[in-house]
């Protein structure tokens, strides 16, 4: 064994569309301990909740994170309406999650294509991206934006689907797991990939009980846990949920779980437009939270369990809103399954935990 | 400007923004849009590139950072401001950590808004930029016969 050194890790990397700061400790090739430092992306946006009444602040809370940006304003909405005890009708329950579910499906792709690109497989980071290319063309139509859609809002949502978009949506959903289903078998059959990604950042039941990791991280290690199965929300309209595990616990486990999620969440959509039922979209909401009444509320994003906390005091202006994402859960997990890993494994474990860095930091 | 003299290679860097717009950046680069086409590629170097693509406002953390990106590009050199947020702040401007806009830190060429950054307005920017560059480059060849 040579003397350790400490080689830096971005914040500005190839393999990070985000600014992720990490002192690798090396010995030789070898990594023994990895230092996260975080605060690149800081903008301190719970302290606007202090000038933005709650009915504005869905759109900052949306402005998190781009990728799971609905999902930040579907679980704050949650929130402010738990907080005010409103009851949203039943169409605008199913209308938030399948756009929620439709997120996810492009995060996921989005994910799976920035893998291909750290292992090194152009060719299908380009499929994966113009996959999801077709995915925000579905958003497009429907909510008028590629990445941020401003179409939550407390009390239920801002636009309908039409009878002829739910047609449309379930065309293109036939067309796009046709498609991915022949990506998949790139990313779980080919040789080339499994050796980059099998055995590769292991993180044990054990570790990711005691880390407590969410989301596809920790279904990979065989954590049965996903928010969805509580059948919170619109979920409870589904026929049967079961989340997607996987006992391996490597790099190449936690890609399985991502990409058998996609054919997952277009099924649920596929159920729920089915079974779309007619109705308001939206109640007016009135009125403010209460002096001192508290809600917390929990979601699955794409990237796991993220938890919503808020406070009122009596006017528009909510005392406290705070959110604990699931990035910052993970990024001890991380910091475990990268000691003892090779220097070239790095980017690809940064990688697995689909590391979310605006929305850890906010 | 009636031709390019080469294809710019571009770097980004994610300033505090919230992923919407850099992910609009590779969109932009990938199929659908594809810039790429015209041979316009994302490097991780900047001493490879041409056009600085910055996403999101500056902070204290993160202004030494850009700072330093744009410093070790080679002239002549493009910053483009993508996103509302890099232009002027946007939503966030009255946050206690958000300095301002890309503009506080470096020169910035090329203003592209919105929220999030549309790829045909990422594209746009990237053509007005070759048109600087290529100003930039002549303005450049001319100071160095004059030396």
């Amino acid at each position: 064994m040579g003397k350790s050194t400490i080689i830096p890790f971005g914040p500005q990397h190839p393999v990070l569309p985000e600014p992720l700061h990490l002192d690798l400790v090396v010995e030789d090739e070898r990594v023994i301990q990895a230092i996260p430092q975080i605060g690149f992306v800081h903008r301190g946006l719970e302290k606007l909740v202090e000038t933005r009444d709650y009915n504005q602040f869905v759109y900052v809370a949306e402005r998190i994170c781009g990728i799971c940006a609905l999902g930040h304003s579907l679980g704050y909405a949650e929130t402010v309406e738990g907080l005010m005890g409103v009851e949203i009708p039943e169409r605008a329950e199913y209308l938030r999650v399948i756009w929620h579910e439709l997120s996810r499906v492009h995060s996921h792709i989005l994910w799976l294509g920035l893998a291909a690109d750290a292992f090194g497989f152009e060719s299908l980071f380009m499929h994966c991206w113009r996959l999801r290319e077709r995915v925000l063309d579905v958003f497009e139509q429907t909510t008028g934006g590629r990445v941020i859609f401003s179409v939550i809002k407390v009390g239920g949502v801002e636009r309908d689907i039409t009878q002829f978009q739910a047609h449309v949506i379930l065309d293109t959903l036939v067309g796009i797991k046709d498609e991915y289903k022949q990506l998949c078998k790139a990313f779980l059959n080919d040789t080339s990939v499994q050796t980059r990604l099998v055995d590769v950042g292991y993180l044990s039941y054990e570790d990711a009980i005691n880390y407590s990791v969410v989301g596809p991280f920790a279904r990979a290690s065989n954590v049965n846990y996903d928010v969805r199965m509580l059948g919170k929300g619109g979920y409870k309209y589904l026929d049967t949920f079961d989340p997607i595990l996987d006992g391996q616990g490597d790099c190449y486990a936690r890609a399985k779980v991502r990409a058998l999620e996609v054919i997952q969440s277009i099924e649920i959509i596929e159920e729920l437009l089915s079974k779309l039922p007619e109705g308001d979209i939206s109640v007016p909401v009135k009125g403010s939270p209460a002096d001192g009444a508290e809600y917390s509320n929990i979601l699955e994003q794409p990237r796991g369990e993220c938890y919503y906390y808020a406070r009122g005091n009596g006017t528009k202006y909510l005392e406290r809103m705070r959110m604990r994402t699931p990035t910052s859960q993970n990024l001890a997990g991380m910091t475990s399954a990268l000691a003892g890993c090779d220097l070239a494994d790095v980017n690809m474990i940064v990688l697995t935990i689909d590391p979310c860095i605006s929305c850890t930091e906010r | 400007m009636g031709y390019a003299s080469k294809s710019p290679w571009v770097i980004h860097y994610d300033g505090s923004s919230c992923n919407g717009c850099d992910i609009e950046v590779l969109a932009a680069l990938c199929p659908g849009f594809d810039a790429e086409r015209f041979g316009v590629i994302n490097t991780g170097n900047p001493k490879h590139a041409d056009i600085f693509l910055v996403t999101g406002s500056v902070n204290e953390r993160n202004i030494d950072v850009v700072k330093e990106i744009y410093d070790q590009m080679v002239e002549p050199k493009v910053v483009i401001a993508c996103g509302i947020c890099a232009c002027t702040g946007g939503i966030f401007h009255d946050c206690y950590n958000v300095i301002g806009g890309v503009d506080k830190a470096i020169p910035v060429d090329v203003y592209a808004p919105g929220c999030a950054v549309r790829p045909e307005a990422i594209i746009d920017a990237v053509v007005q930029g070759i048109g600087i560059l290529e100003k930039k480059a002549e303005a450049l060849n001319a100071s160095r016969k004059g030396a």
